[in-house]
């Protein structure tokens, strides 16, 4: 990645961050996924959505993974490829109290019953992630392994 | 790392007018916000009717800072405040939308758009 190359001649590629369990440090994160993005060739509303949904994998790692512990890290992996950016964002805590795997379709937030004081006005971030990316899938850790969510954004041959 | 959020008050008529308040932002607004966005708002005098929110200079707004802005507005709805926004980017206007902000504040291009709305 460390030469500019157009975007249809990037061959696969990773990168890695990790980065203190700090509110704020998710923007140190959004910068690499947009600066790989863009060399990938991604249009900037794209770059723009991979920006929010890779900030807020990395504000619930810090808050629910890592329950704000500053002795604990974030770690994030971009993997380019041909056609794809893979986001893995892992935490070193337990994760988030939720089953494995893809992420069922999440409802748009009911800012009705939020309005109402029914709701609280937070809880938004999962359902950004999942309507700004391509893909969104969350892996539960163990004692040996981390938590991750792990998303994917496509480059749309036609419309990039 | 967060860019502090600074919020100023300015008076402003609207083409019809009445009062209202703008509140300009400035910087990221995320959970660290809390006293700029609700604090700036509570402060403004208890007949305010009209606020529009100006987002023209905020580069980085999350979902904790969303919640601030939805907080916002059930205080506002509360007190029958009307509310609008402008100045946010394509992204946030996209954003703000998905999670149906619009319905309880009108966001516009700008300033001149917001004020004629009210």
């Amino acid at each position: 990645m460390s030469e500019s190359k157009s975007p249809t001649t990037l061959k696969p590629a990773t990168v890695e961050v990790r980065v203190p369990s700090r509110l704020g440090f998710e923007k140190v994160v959004m910068s690499t996924a947009a600066s790989v993005a863009k060399l990938m060739g991604f249009r900037d509303d794209r770059i723009e959505d991979l920006k929010t949904a890779v900030a807020e994998a990395c504000i619930n790692a810090i808050e629910h993974g890592n329950r704000l512990n500053e002795k604990l890290s974030v770690g994030v992996v971009l993997s380019a490829s041909v056609d794809a950016l893979e986001v893995k964002v892992m935490d070193e805590g337990k994760g988030m109290n939720r089953q494995p795997g893809k992420l069922d379709k999440l409802k748009k937030p009911d800012l009705d019953r939020k309005m109402r004081g029914e709701e609280v006005p937070r809880g938004m971030g999962m359902f950004l992630i999942q309507a700004l990316v391509d893909e969104a899938e969350w892996v539960a850790g163990d004692e040996a392994n981390s938590s991750y969510v792990r998303l994917v954004i496509r480059l749309d041959k036609n419309a990039e | 790392m967060q860019s502090e959020t600074k919020a100023r008050v300015e008076q402003l008529t609207s083409p019809a007018g009445h009062p209202v308040a703008v509140l300009r932002f400035e910087g990221d607004i995320a959970s660290t916000s809390k006293e700029a966005v609700i604090g700036t708002y509570q402060a403004l005098p208890k007949e305010t009717k009209l606020v529009l929110l100006d987002f023209t200079k905020v580069d980085y707004i999350n979902s904790s800072g969303i919640a601030l802005v939805i907080q916002l507005l059930i205080e506002a709805s509360n007190c029958g405040q009307k509310v609008c926004a402008f100045g946010l980017s394509a992204h946030f206007t996209k954003v703000f939308t998905m999670v149906g902000i619009p319905k309880y504040a009108g966001l516009f291009a700008d300033q001149t758009a917001a004020l004629a709305a009210l």
